[in-house]
């Protein structure tokens, strides 16, 4: 207990303490400062310009930004749908797999590029090393950079005055790739390694056991996929456990590192956003908005599990380490809650132990925090300009509560971008309900569904909220593997990503347009904490409420059924 | 938006040398160099040079004269992964604590078993038990060896690996070390011979 809190609370001082450093570092990355860097990565960058035909001082408006992200994110799915079809005749193919099924190629495709990272595959089942490491690996490089090259052009939107352009998304990925993923991913990676994380391309390795059966042990160049999984908060796991594994994630130290990893950039996006307006107070009320949410969640999900499942109080079973079943053991109750908070949290979705069989409140507080729509914290690049919906409506209601019309940084705020933030924030329940809704009258879809009860309906919400949101994490005993889910789900994922991306980089174009008015005294302070917990308040009706029926015919149902002593 | 695709399929391709072969192939190359049996798979190999497992990867044991892991939902098979994501409601999982916990009882002397002997990992290989969960075997495997309990105790306290910087993680002790460092105990007998 001690410990748990010791190590929860190093978690919190490592995410305050290097907010500043990886926000200012990012900040003087995207305005084109030199850096630590500079000298050995210059070079790379100036040469990609130079082959690509890329103009570096060429400005992008918002269509055009937003044209751009759309082309490569196109061109990335087509060639990583590809790749998975094709992988039988592709080279690092030392099991001899099959091509991936069309739908489950699409899906997986879909779900790398738009950052999900929904396991539909199992990876040590179904993909093989090229399709790894030049699928996989890739593609969680492409789909992070994006979002932070979106964040970056939004957080522009802000700092500028009366200028429509938003920056050159070719530059930003090009830099956020070389400049900040590249090396953090490096030394992340081999620091895997030194804990147990295997890097090899050599075949699965076939033993003899001490008792004398067979043993056939699945590896591959996992530490590379895992350091960028965790960094870019993308969660597609190497092997279908994901970071449950003891190849992904061996020690509790890994397992703490890559938590931090997960938080590292989407927490010091706000650091960067507050340099680039030039009030870090600015960021830290954002970051503070994330921290609080956060924080309750994780407080909840660790109480809840460290208490134990009551349904087996009455067996003789010292239940003392808390709600063991699908967890793992070097982990315990808070490493397991961690993972669960960030995972969710942020758009990594990446797990360590199994939510299906979390108790209904340890594992109500994951499906709400993915029904958030990933703004605490959120996914790198992604929760920035998610959360910028919730700033929009947040100052909209503070306007009509004192009478004035809303502004944000000095920029006034007006029907244009209210309406976006309000449509956009639209597509969120039709993805996270409707979808659910029509898949339950669908007898074959219906089916995905693996426990009864309340439960059931648990398992069917927290898949079409963990796509629409871009997540990825699961209620894992779901099976998502029939094809009316493969497309349902593809195409939540794409909604859900591309609407966000699209109306967020337009928000953005209508505020740069607009000139930055000298704050009044009676304008309504955005860096204290009145505009922290309205902010809060405003996540939490407009984000939670809509959900709060279905939260509870699933999970809270469960809770006072099994309080009851009732099995499904 | 034709220049913008052929810009995009450059992209693409860059991407695909830069990220997707030249990055794993660099942390392959260094891992190798530097961790070789750890970027290998950490294989553990007997007496003779064979490989018998790895000291990440829960394997099989059945003989009572051996520590048992947690139980698995995949059935040890290291080619594949996964928890049993049974809900914590389903009458399924109940039922499976329950046989388990009967099964347990049968040969321990403990009063109550610890939690993660019958519950499946998260991953189904998980490699530890709790340093609790190896005590509670004690009596059963010193009695089937022929060892006295206090033996087994102290092999245990041997073998339990502490939490990172003393408070990240539990205290644990990993199953196919443990068994392998009971086979080369000498039974009691044989050490008087």
């Amino acid at each position: 207990m001690t410990e748990d809190t010791a190590q929860l609370l190093l978690f919190a001082l490592a995410i305050v303490a290097l907010t500043p450093l990886m926000g200012r570092y990012m900040a003087r990355v995207y305005a084109g400062e030199r850096t630590l860097l500079t000298p050995v990565v210059a070079p790379v960058e100036r040469a990609i310009y130079r082959l690509g035909g890329i103009d570096p001082a060429a400005e992008q408006r918002w269509t055009r930004y937003a044209t751009s992200v759309i082309a490569l994110n196109l061109v990335g799915t087509l060639a990583f749908y590809a790749i998975l079809r094709l992988q039988d005749v592709l080279p690092l193919n030392p099991r001899g797999l099959g091509p991936v099924e069309p739908a489950l190629a699409f899906n997986t495709a879909i779900s790398f590029i738009t950052s999900t990272n929904w396991q539909a595959y199992a990876g040590e089942r179904t993909l093989s090393y090229f399709s790894q490491m030049a699928g996989c690996t890739v593609y969680n490089f492409v789909s992070t950079a994006s979002a932070m090259g979106v964040a970056i052009a939004v957080m522009r939107g802000f700092a500028t005055s009366q200028t429509r352009s938003l920056g050159n998304f070719h530059v930003d990925f090009i830099r956020t790739n070389l400049y900040v993923l590249l090396p953090v991913a490096l030394i992340s990676a081999l620091f895997l390694v030194f804990e147990g994380v295997p890097q090899t391309l050599a075949d699965y390795a076939s033993v003899k056991t001490v008792e004398g059966g067979e043993q056939i042990i699945a590896r591959g160049p996992v530490a590379s996929q895992v350091a960028i999984k965790m960094l870019g908060t993308n969660g597609g796991g190497f092997f279908n456990a994901n970071g449950a594994h003891p190849f992904e994630n061996p020690t509790p130290l890994s397992n703490f590192v890559q938590a931090v990893l997960m938080l590292l950039i989407p927490a010091a996006l706000t650091y960067t956003f507050g340099t680039m307006v030039g009030d870090t107070r600015q960021g830290w009320a954002l970051f503070s908005v994330m921290a609080i949410v956060f924080v309750l969640g994780l407080v909840i999900i660790y109480a809840a599990e460290r208490a134990g499942n009551p349904m087996i109080a009455a067996l003789p079973i010292d239940q003392m380490a808390g709600n063991m079943e699908g967890k793992e053991t070097r982990f315990g109750m808070a490493g397991a809650a961690l993972w669960a908070a960030v995972g969710t949290t942020t758009a990594a979705g990446a797990v360590n132990s199994s939510l299906d069989s979390y108790t209904p409140i340890g594992g109500m507080v994951p499906m709400m925090n993915v029904q958030l729509s990933e703004v605490i914290f959120g996914g790198a690049g992604s929760g920035f300009y998610n959360l910028v919906f919730y700033i929009v409506l947040a100052m909209f209601i503070a306007g009509l509560m004192v009478g004035r019309s809303p502004d944000y940084l000095g920029k006034k705020i007006e029907v244009r971008e209210i309406k976006l933030a309000v449509l956009t924030l639209l597509i969120v329940p039709l993805g996270m309900l409707l979808l659910p809704a029509i898949a339950i009258m669908i007898p074959a879809a219906a089916a995905a569904i693996q426990d009864h009860g309340p439960h059931g309906l648990s398992e069917l919400l927290y898949a079409y909220a963990s796509a629409t949101a871009a997540n990825g994490s699961a209620f894992a005993g779901f099976d998502g593997g029939s094809t009316f889910h493969l497309t349902a789900q593809g195409l939540a994922m794409l909604a859900g990503r591309f609407a966000f991306i699209i109306a967020g980089l337009a928000i953005a174009g209508s505020i740069g347009a607009k000139r930055t008015a000298v704050a009044a005294l009676d304008t309504v302070p955005t860096h204290t904490p009145l505009f922290v917990a309205l902010m809060v308040a405003v996540i939490f009706i407009f984000g939670a409420l809509s959900f709060f029926p279905a939260v509870a015919l699933g999970p809270l149902a469960e809770h006072f059924e099994m309080r009851a002593g009732r099995s499904f | 938006m034709l220049k913008e695709l052929r810009l995009a399929l450059f992209l693409i391709a860059a991407m695909t040398v830069l990220t997707g072969i030249a990055y794993p192939l660099v942390v392959t190359g260094i891992a190798q160099m530097l961790f070789p049996w750890r970027a290998n798979g950490s294989i553990v190999l007997d007496e003779a040079g064979q490989p018998i497992g790895s000291a990440l990867i829960a394997q099989r044991f059945d003989r009572p004269d051996y520590f048992h892991p947690r139980p698995s939902a995949v059935d040890y098979d290291a080619q594949g992964s996964g928890a049993s994501n049974a809900a914590p409601s389903s009458k399924r999982l109940i039922a499976a604590i329950t046989a388990r916990t009967e099964a347990e009882r049968a040969t321990s002397s403990e009063r109550k078993i610890p939690v993660e002997m019958v519950t499946a990992s998260a991953s189904g290989l998980d490699p530890h038990i709790s340093a609790d969960a190896a005590y509670a075997q004690a009596p059963r495997v010193a009695r089937l060896r022929n060892m006295a309990e206090g033996d087994i105790w102290k092999l245990i306290g041997d073998h339990v690996e502490d939490r990172s910087l003393g408070f990240i993680g539990e205290l644990r002790v990993n199953v196919l070390e443990l068994n392998r460092a009971l086979d080369a105990l000498p039974r009691q007998g044989e050490a008087v011979r």
